[in-house]
């Protein structure tokens, strides 16, 4: 592979690593806070789940980019506007409600994502994606029960389920958004289309939504530029945390 | 949400095929299928299995104290009638 082109894959695999690390720690974020303990432990699995995932897209853009860098270099050493993930992945975990429909836009959008993957004329974004898939199909099958649970469940968990779609629906857009660094790779058939999700993304989420009897917002706004490195002021508080450790002692181990 | 509100169900877990299912433990859940997906999350994480059973607790119908006496005592001179009376060849591993 050219320079060029290795860069290129380096830089495609990281922001694909930092969606994962990201939601992987606003997940972690329940860990001993949620609801009862079975719930607890099962959020806490997914977020290991995703955290593992950014791994194996840190050790490969470490490998292609033949920096010296490690995995860790890549996660800890970075600051908020050099992490290139799309803003929905970032965004505090609000309650329980926000949590888990924000999962299920991320949920469906990350299956379809994979499966395409899948296809790459990569062997290892193609492996990772086999090793993910079968995960992913977990996460979306706990996602959707629980927001058809809140949707058609009480007065306050429809009222807060609602809320938390309408809070998120305008993050949603940019998940399909191709960024110019992924054009040059969707020809090569390295990278996914995201583009060419939106309709099986659609078709899912209005089934779900309308089995708990929650209403499909409007599309009258929308955000973007995460993959351009530009981010909500939350991101850089979850760095703060994520990153505290080896910024104040670097190299640590333990 | 409050936990007691929960059913309570019992977890069994094949840890391999060939083998039966044991009783693993315990969860709460809201229902049968959240209770599967719970029992994978709290039981079979680190492959413990290859199949799960979730039974609602309230569905279990247990022998008492009292019944001691007329269900177990009777076999405690009968010891023909445990497998482990009889030796077994190398080659059958699981009994």
């Amino acid at each position: 592979m050219s320079n060029e082109k290795n860069n290129a894959v380096a830089n495609y695999a990281i922001a694909l690593g930092d969606d994962a690390l990201v939601i992987g720690q606003r997940l972690a974020e329940w860990c001993s806070h949620g609801p009862f303990l079975e719930e607890d432990l099962a959020l806490s699995n997914v977020a290991l789940d995703f955290i593992g995932r950014a791994r194996m897209f840190y050790q490969y853009a470490a490998k292609v980019e033949g920096r010296g860098r490690s995995e860790d270099d890549i996660a800890y050493f970075r600051d908020a506007r050099e992490y290139t993930n799309l803003m929905i992945f970032e965004l505090p975990i609000g309650d329980f409600a926000f949590t888990m429909v924000r999962q299920l836009m991320l949920d469906v959008y990350s299956l379809a994502f994979l499966e395409q993957l899948q296809q790459s004329n990569d062997q290892q974004l193609s492996a990772i994606a086999d090793k993910a898939v079968k995960e992913a199909r977990y996460h979306l099958r706990r996602s959707a029960e629980w927001v058809i649970r809140l949707g058609d469940g009480t007065a306050e968990s429809k009222q807060r389920a609602q809320a938390a779609l309408d809070e998120v629906w305008g993050f949603t857009h940019e998940l399909f958004e191709v960024h110019d660094s992924e054009v040059t790779l969707i020809e090569q058939g390295i990278a996914v289309d995201r583009a060419q999700l939106k309709s099986q993304w659609d078709s899912k989420i209005n089934q779900v939504l309308s089995q708990a009897t929650l209403t499909r917002p409007e599309d009258d706004w929308s955000t973007n530029g995460g993959r351009d490195g530009l981010h909500t002021e939350h991101l850089g508080q979850l760095l703060s945390e994520l990153q505290f450790m080896q910024r104040a002692y670097p190299g640590m181990k333990w | 949400m409050n936990q007691s509100l929960l059913p309570l169900f019992e977890v069994f877990v094949r840890s391999k095929r060939g083998l039966d299912h044991k009783h693993v433990g315990s969860l709460h859940a809201e229902e049968h299928a959240q209770a599967l997906e719970y029992a994978r999350d709290c039981y079979t994480r680190r492959s413990e299995g290859v199949s799960l059973w979730v039974v609602k607790s309230s569905d279990i119908v247990s022998s008492q104290e009292e019944d001691a006496e007329s269900f177990y005592d009777p076999m405690n001179d009968k010891p023909y009638r445990h497998a482990t009376h009889y030796i077994l060849p190398d080659e059958v591993d699981n009994m």
